[in-house]
């Protein structure tokens, strides 16, 4: 009468076209809380999901219902001393709105925030969404390990054109050897019996004789009937997929600190920082990143202090750049680290100091570089610092520079990145 | 140890759920003659149980946003603790189709089949609601006729000209049923033969009202200002679905798949006391014959026993928690009296319930299971014992004064006071504000007025502006709303 059914291996995930429109739906609200994580958090840790809120009243599903007002009569339990015609004070808030339906675990009060959880793909899909990356770029950077696929001995099933064909017929040899020994040992016994029943001198219409030829006959075809090739015999070649080994890599993030740099500028600059990390960390296992902000003078600084200080004072870029260069010759063998560095900055410089930078990115730095970036924030006309670098740039093909003047400006640089990176 | 004992362990297995399965369903046929559809029970893992939570309980729904975020809701606060899952769901069909939680325990396991396979099941089947607004053998096949359907419009018109249609028709979802006309029953080839010739048909309908040409009138006498429709209309999604003057067929067919939805979901909405006290009473009632018997042990009991009395509990009026009446509270405890009445009654009993009073049980809770809603059933069957002992007491809160008075409370004076005003709460047509198309201007500007038929004072909540932007967008040209309060005066509360 009743039929039971396991579903536990059916797909769990019936709801996600739903989870989906819901997101879509929001996506803007939900873009304005991924942006408020990514100035909350650190770099590093940018590649995971995220708790964030929608005002209720902006999810909300309409329907008609009474308001405030008017008489309503309600029948409650659990009266301790009332008596009728006793007239109690109104309680704050207005009655209970309790017509039995009980919104299970809302937790009594205040949800003035939808709060949930993004995943880590989610996240980082409305994060790249503001960047304006394009797909495959995404794909890139969401891609977890690349794979190489090896070989993986042999197995019993596969793809017809994996068949290995001479280990396949090793194995109906085998098998056909194997099954037909007990037939074959068989119709030796008989041979040498009949053999020596002839030998003996007995006649060839003799019963027992012709029993044997019989047997023997019978036993022959049994042997021949064996299959030359069974699908128990085929083998296939195999193959695994092994996660590519990768190598290390350091990432020198340079900024200036410098009292022109505000908060919005060190956020743009963060989010640079971010996409650099994450591109990294898709291409190498072990990422180290190191801070230097600078003004007048540098320092190796923690993360927290490299966006959030404030700092004044005019700007000598080249200390920065020194700083990094002696970081990279003590801490960082060019030879097995892969280098990378990020440089942000709002284009101040003292003019003098121009010149000496561009000498020691030439000399010292660039050699030592996969990929050096710079960005340059500002609304303002160049420096002489721009300058300098597009002399740089000429120089090496692996120094990009972009102005930034909002985050879909962030990409740019990295377009040339990807693209050497893919070739 | 008894012969009959099924299993001493907590672990749940595939044949000791068919051995309960076997000996719960014999009981609550042969003993105690439970008429139920067949049962289809499905074991799923809590994952699954969130996705069955969030499309309202349906094993298949059109996608939707808003299930997306009661998916959301619900994985949030489960994952956080703040929620258990329910143990069960259980979904009006034929056969009806329960889902039990991989995570449950062998007690919990067995609770579920009977309080599900065999209460609601049977309530299902029995209850005249059901009976009458819900086809329980083609209710699947609908689900997977709307279910293409909606796919295919969105692949037509687009997932964003589809998800507006059905924001605004489920804002609606509630007045998309008529209160005293049995539906017509679904089937999904049914459906789909006459989905087409409804379509065409429909639209030359309409068509047709909405002729512009103008009409030679032989008398000459002009058109009079008769009000359309005659008679105010209760069933908006339906008027919408027929009259509205803008829209195409696959909207059309739209709404009434979300009308259907609602019509098929009205009867649970006004059922919620008598079909979980039902179940209650039969998965309590089930369980201790089989302890009786010796099935069970005294430790699963226990276990029973503790998530028993966590559904039933009751918290009073002024405890931070409390939630309004628990319908499984009051449920189990009328359904539950019903059975004392006729086994020990009193002479109180003998004087409110002549008809059932030392009468057969069985015979009276089926009767009562049958033909009753939550309004109607509170009103012939809350008795004093029960009001007792739920110290009810009745509160009247009217704006207009100082204080809010108690009315009636559980002594002899109050009882049929309280049990009227209780009665009163669980009737939807007093829960949920009363709103009727009241006219449209067929020969001017097409525009619709709503009337709001005001009841105790009680005014729209602040959704008004929102819904009518809703209908609207149904409609396609002005919706005005209005109310008529208690002295007959109208008055406009909102035009869009």
């Amino acid at each position: 009468m009743s039929h039971f059914i396991d579903r536990r291996l059916n797909g769990k995930n019936k709801s996600t076209v739903n989870r989906q429109r819901f997101l879509k739906r929001y996506k803007s609200q939900l873009k304005r809380s991924v942006a408020d994580a990514v100035n909350r958090r650190s770099i590093t840790d940018i590649d995971s999901g995220e708790r964030v809120g929608i005002p209720s009243k902006d999810i909300s599903e309409p329907v008609f219902h009474h308001g405030k007002g008017g008489i309503r009569d309600m029948v409650h339990p659990g009266n301790k001393d009332f008596v009728t015609g006793d007239r109690i004070r109104r309680p704050e808030g207005g009655g209970g709105e309790g017509s039995g339906q009980g919104k299970a675990g809302k937790g009594g009060k205040g949800d003035d925030d939808f709060v949930f959880e993004l995943s880590r793909e989610e996240f980082m899909d409305l994060l790249f969404d503001d960047l304006e990356l394009p797909n495959l770029v995404r794909n890139q950077l969401m891609g977890t390990t690349e794979f190489k696929t090896i070989r993986a001995g042999y197995s019993t099933d596969g793809s017809p054109s994996n068949i290995d064909v001479v280990r396949s017929l090793k194995g109906a040899i085998a098998r056909r050897t194997a099954i037909g020994a007990p037939l074959r040992a068989r119709a030796r016994e008989l041979e040498e019996e009949l053999q020596t029943l002839l030998d003996g001198g007995t006649d060839e219409t003799d019963a027992r004789v012709r029993e044997i030829r019989e047997e023997i006959d019978r036993l022959r075809t049994r042997i021949a009937a064996l299959p030359f090739i069974d699908t128990f015999d085929l083998r296939y070649q195999s193959f695994t997929k092994l996660p590519e080994p990768t190598s290390k890599a350091v990432m020198v993030c340079i900024m200036d600190v410098s009292g022109s740099m505000d908060q919005v500028r060190k956020n743009l600059a963060k989010r640079f920082f971010i996409l650099l990390y994450l591109f990294l960390q898709r291409n190498y296992d072990k990422i180290d990143v190191v801070f230097i902000r600078h003004h007048t003078i540098a320092q190796e600084v923690d993360e927290q202090e490299f966006f959030y200080s404030r700092e004044t004072g005019g700007t000598v870029v080249s200390s920065a750049l020194n700083l990094a260069y002696d970081i990279l010759k003590e801490r960082y063998d060019s030879s097995v680290w892969n280098i990378y560095a990020a440089q942000a900055s709002d284009g101040d410089n003292w003019d003098s100091d121009s010149t000496v930078c561009r000498d020691l990115l030439v000399e010292k730095l660039m050699p030592l570089m996969r990929y050096f970036a710079y960005v340059e924030i500002t609304p303002r006309q160049h420096q002489s610092l721009w300058y300098a670098y597009q002399e740089v740039r000429a120089m090496h093909r692996h120094f990009a520079m972009q102005e930034i003047d909002g985050p879909e400006d962030i990409f740019p640089v990295f377009r040339e990145l990807f693209r050497r990176q893919a070739a | 140890m008894s012969k009959n004992l099924i299993s001493d362990s907590s672990e749940w297995s595939f044949p000791l759920l068919e051995r309960f399965d076997r000996e719960i369903g014999r009981l609550a046929r042969d003993v105690y003659g439970l008429d139920t559809y067949a049962n289809q029970i499905e074991v799923i893992s809590s994952e699954q149980m969130i996705d069955a939570y969030s499309s309202v309980g349906l094993p298949i729904n059109y996608p939707h946003w808003s299930f997306g975020k009661q998916f959301v809701a619900t994985e949030q606060t489960y994952r956080r603790g703040q929620m258990g899952l329910a143990y069960e769901i259980v979904i009006n069909s034929d056969p009806c189709i329960a889902y039990l939680m991989e995570e449950n325990t062998l007690p919990m396991q067995a609770l579920v089949i009977a309080h599900a396979c065999y209460g609601h099941n049977s309530f299902f089947k029995g209850n005249y609601l059901f009976r009458t607004w819900t086809s329980a053998d083609a209710i699947i096949d609908y689900l997977v006729f709307a279910r293409r359907y909606i796919a295919e419009c969105e692949e037509r018109y687009g997932e964003a000209e589809v998800e507006m249609l059905l924001d605004s028709c489920h804002a609606l979802m509630n007045h998309g049923v008529d209160r005293y006309k049995r539906p017509t029953p679904l089937t999904l080839a049914e459906e789909q033969r006459r989905q087409k010739d409804r379509a065409a048909y429909l639209q030359s309908m309409v068509n047709d009202l909405w002729r512009t040409l103008p009409t030679f009138d032989v008398d000459g006498g002009g058109e009079q200002d008769v009000r359309w429709p005659e008679e105010p209309q209760e069933n908006l999604l339906y008027f919408i679905e027929k009259n509205a003057p803008l829209l195409e067929p696959w909207q059309r067919e739209i709404v009434r798949i979300v009308r259907k939805l609602g019509q098929y979901f009205y009867p649970q909405r006004q059922t919620q006391v008598m079909n979980e006290g039902w179940a209650t009473f039969w998965h309590y009632t089930l369980m201790n014959h089989l302890y009786d018997d010796g099935f069970v042990t005294d430790g699963f009991m226990i276990e029973f026993l503790q998530s028993h009395t966590g559904v039933v509990f009751q918290p009073t009026f002024d405890v931070p928690y409390y939630n309004g009446i628990n319908p499984y509270a009051l449920g189990f405890a009328m359904m539950r009296d019903i059975r004392r009445i006729c086994e020990q009654p009193t002479d109180e009993d003998r004087h409110w319930f002549p008809d059932i009073a030392g009468g057969d049980w069985l015979k009276a809770l089926d009767f009562a299971m049958r033909n009753f809603k939550d309004e109607s059933f509170v009103a012939q069957y809350l008795s004093p014992t029960v009001m007792r002992d739920l110290r009810l007491f009745a509160i009247s809160d009217d704006d207009r004064e100082e204080h809010l008075e108690v009315t009636a409370i559980h002594e002899e004076q109050g009882y049929r006071a309280l049990r009227q005003s209780l009665a009163e709460q669980y009737n939807l047509g007093s829960r949920e504000p009363n709103i009727q198309v009241f006219n449209v201007d067929r020969r001017g500007d097409r525009s619709m007025t709503l009337r709001h038929y005001r009841h105790n004072r009680r005014p729209l909540g602040d959704s008004v502006e929102e819904m009518l932007r809703h209908i609207r967008r149904l409609w396609g040209f002005t919706v005005r709303l209005e109310t008529l309060d208690e002295n007959g005066r109208t008055q406009l509360i909102g035009e869009c």
